[in-house]
């Protein structure tokens, strides 16, 4: 059947990180963004929510299994609340996540309880590289096999929260594919670089790192022999970034109409022109739209049917909707929109980066 | 019910017969009646009419059931609710993806299936049980034929409360007189003229008093009075009966104005009640506009692939060619017409408020549709615009789903004026 209501568990999972978007997230997101900090107490207070470890199994020490619905639901909460400390959140998925679908046995048990516990876990991974025409099924980092080891050289960008992760998943080229390894900080090879300043989501803290000839155990290729299959990986993440830029467009389209019914010109409410009241309706739209879109992917994938495509559909709409959609607050708010008063602007900038986060977010 | 992306068994079933019947019958004559406009689609007709006819008498059924339900409860009740949850479970659901795959076909064709269409819908949402019976009975025995809705007027399309036919009460007769004219009324020849069916004439029995003044009425076919002056030549959807007509001292009997005592009072009820009908109309426009776009785009994709310019989902959009990133546009947004349109159609049949989720659809279908049979030409270059493929017919059969059953701006309206909580006054 074709039906659109939430289970009253989904209900109850939006409602709480609802209530964290808005009583943490929201007045914590300008100072965040400032001072290019996710603040202690909002992350401690999200990890303390569960929600990595609700998506792991319990014989690994979780305590429930993947849902790319539920995900999908919560994380539009997320990126209602603020993406840049959203995202700082999510780190830690980005290592559990590909763990959770593609590791070995001997692999989830070692790893996934590291994600189910009371502290932060400090695990991050490595896929974006700084190039032009970047290409997750391409990539310039490389890994060769040399008898019971792998050597990995490259050149990584956008590396969430690396001063401080203790584990990073790499990806790297490797017999004609995209494969991950499970890479310990203190490997020699490794170097953490500079912080990087991008356009936006300035309270998540991105990084370089150089990989220069970082040897592994062939036990710490993800998946063993089999190996990953980097397309599943990125169905995952496509889903949960169209469903955190819907968060983020929903968030910028209430801002502008509440907006448009207090401000006056011309002696009424400006959402009493045309104009205004059309862009505020084809927000609307486009914004359900991305909804039941990236609900489809995600329902698709939790029922083991192939959802490679229509996450690809997902994103390739949700990524231009995102951006039309903040465009368009920025837009109603004029010349308010452009200060850094009111967060219109600064979703706007972070609007902008959906279309090239491949990979960025995975929950 | 929880969020559910599955299409129902009973479903894909028909529309197995529905793509035989698209692909077998109208596809081969798409061109045909796209160039012969006037001429009726026989095939077509005969083809669907058992189908029809036993849907039409299910609806009907349906329908006196819960009213004599309504009348034993005293008004409502959950044995109603009950009711209306087996029966229409899946009904709109069904027809939606019939008539998506109907317009895949043909939509022009796909307006010639006889059917109650706009008139039954306006029946059913505030006629009598009497008169559903009296009105919709012949549509589901004997020969084809058509139902028709006449509102729109030279000076009032979007506007429908600008309408000038008058109704007057003849107490002598106990008819009604009406007069004035009519535009653009959708199969009005084939109801009035080549059939035994009947058209709703919204008139006003009372100018002064706007909305409140408009009821519909049932003419049947054959009545005196009615003269169907011109039959337009159109842009697209060439097959499909377009007319205008006069009403001229046109008599009907009394009992034929549609409603219970209640309705016929100065109240909008009625206007109202019809109105909501477009709640149910619009999902359905919605999806045979996505028929048409569907078979722009796979038109486009298949073609495009045979000489070598493939779809790549898995390539960052930087590395696309031009063509390949239309393409995946073109699916991204059809795909969310579509999902719009199901969610629509959803609520439609659950019983639920569904007037913003049905405007949205509409707005968008008409929208997306428009832009991407404009593209599946331009990427088809001279072939695309040529008579030589149908790609250049279904950009122009694609347009007035942008247009009718309310325009593109007027859904836009009414999806403003519902998230922003404005009436007509505070957003023009």
């Amino acid at each position: 059947m074709y039906s659109f209501d939430m289970t009253p568990e989904q209900k109850m999972l939006v409602d709480t990180v609802h209530r964290y978007a808005e009583e943490v997230l929201r007045p914590a997101h300008r100072d965040a963004e400032e001072l290019r900090h996710a603040p202690e107490r909002a992350i401690e207070i999200g990890w303390e929510l569960g929600l990595l470890p609700s998506s792991i199994p319990e014989e690994y020490g979780g305590f429930g299994h993947y849902s790319a619905l539920d995900s999908a639901l919560y994380l539009e909460e997320l990126g209602w609340g603020d993406v840049g400390i959203a995202l700082h959140l999510l780190t830690p998925n980005l290592f559990a996540q590909p763990v959770n679908l593609f590791g070995t046995r001997e692999q989830k048990e070692k790893y996934l309880p590291l994600f189910c516990g009371e502290e932060f876990p400090k695990a991050t991974a490595t896929l974006i590289e700084p190039v032009f025409q970047f290409d997750p099924g391409e990539l310039s980092t490389l890994a060769t096999r040399d008898g019971n080891q792998y050597i990995i050289t490259g050149k990584k960008s956008y590396v969430p929260l690396a001063d401080r992760a203790e584990l990073f998943l790499v990806y790297a080229r490797e017999g004609g594919r995209t494969q991950a390894f499970i890479v310990p900080r203190e490997t020699p090879g490794l170097t953490v670089g500079e912080r990087i300043k991008v356009m936006g989501i300035n309270a998540l803290a991105m990084y370089e790192v150089e990989l220069d000839q970082v040897k592994v155990p062939r036990a710490n290729r993800l998946g063993g022999p089999k190996g990953i299959r980097i397309n599943r990986i990125l169905t995952v993440s496509r889903i949960s970034a169209a469903a955190l830029a819907v968060g983020q467009a929903r968030a910028a389209y209430e801002y502008a109409l509440n907006y448009a019914k207090e401000r006056v010109a011309f002696g009424e409410p400006i959402a009493h022109r045309q104009s205004i009241a059309f862009m505020l309706a084809n927000m609307a739209i486009d914004i359900e739209g991305a909804r039941l879109q990236t609900w489809e992917a995600a329902y698709r994938f939790d029922n083991r049917e192939d959802a490679s495509r229509l996450a690809v559909l997902a994103k390739t709409f949700a990524d231009k909707m995102v951006l039309e959609v903040t465009d368009g607050a920025v837009q109603v708010l004029g010349g308010h929109g452009y200060v850094r008063e009111h967060p219109v602007e600064l979703w706007y900038r972070n609007g902008r980066g959906f279309a090239t986060w491949e990979g960025l977010v995975m929950a | 019910m929880p969020i559910e992306f599955k299409l129902p068994r009973e479903i894909e079933k028909q529309l197995q017969a529905v793509k035989v019947v698209a692909e077998n019958v109208m596809r081969p004559e798409s061109r045909y009646f796209d160039e012969h406009e006037h001429e009726r689609p026989v095939n077509f007709i005969h083809m669907m009419w058992p189908q029809m006819k036993e849907m039409e008498r299910a609806n009907l059924e349906a329908s006196l059931r819960r009213d004599r339900r309504l009348r034993e409860n005293g008004g409502g009740g959950v044995a109603v609710a009950e009711e209306q949850q087996t029966r229409q479970r899946l009904g709109n659901m069904t027809l939606v993806h019939m008539i998506e795959m109907l317009s895949w076909g043909d939509a022009g064709i796909y307006l010639c299936i006889p059917a109650s269409a706009l008139a039954g819908a306006a029946i059913q949402a505030v006629g009598t049980p009497e008169q559903k019976e009296r009105f919709l009975r012949r549509f589901t025995e004997g020969e084809p034929k058509w139902g028709a809705m006449a509102m729109t007027e030279p000076q009032a399309g979007s506007d429908t409360s600008n309408i000038q036919t008058t109704a007057t009460y003849d107490p002598e007769t106990n008819e009604w007189v009406l007069n004035g004219q009519k535009i653009f009324c959708t199969s009005g020849k084939l109801a009035y003229e080549e059939s035994d069916g009947l058209i709703v004439v919204w008139a006003t029995v009372d100018k002064s008093a706007g909305r409140a003044g408009m009821k519909p009425f049932v003419v049947e076919a054959g009545t005196p009075g009615l003269t169907i002056v011109k039959e337009e030549k159109k842009l697209g959807i060439r097959a499909s009966d377009t007319v205008s007509f006069v009403l001229e001292d046109c008599r009907i009997p009394g009992d034929n104005i549609l409603g219970d005592p209640e309705v016929k009072k100065k109240t909008d009820k009625g206007f109202k009640g019809a109105m909501r009908t477009f709640d149910a109309t619009r999902p359905i426009v919605a999806a045979s506009a996505i028929g048409v776009g569907r078979a722009a785009f796979e038109f486009a994709r298949d073609t495009l692939a045979k000489q070598g310019v493939r779809m790549e989902y898995n390539k960052p959009r930087w590395k696309l060619s031009s063509v390949q990133a239309d393409l995946l546009e073109m699916e991204a947004q059809l795909r969310v017409a579509w999902l719009l349109t199901l969610k629509a159609t959803a609520l439609l049949d659950a019983g639920a408020e569904n007037k913003l989720a049905a405007s949205m659809a509409k707005v968008k279908a008409g929208k997306v549709v428009t832009w991407v049979t404009q593209k599946a030409v331009e990427l088809l270059g001279p072939l695309g615009y040529s008579t030589a493929t149908l790609a250049e017919k279904w950009m122009r059969d694609a347009k007035i789903n942008d247009i009718y059953e309310g325009t593109g701006q007027i859904n836009t309206l009414i999806v403003a004026r519902t998230i922003l909580g404005y009436t007509r006054r505070e957003l023009k």
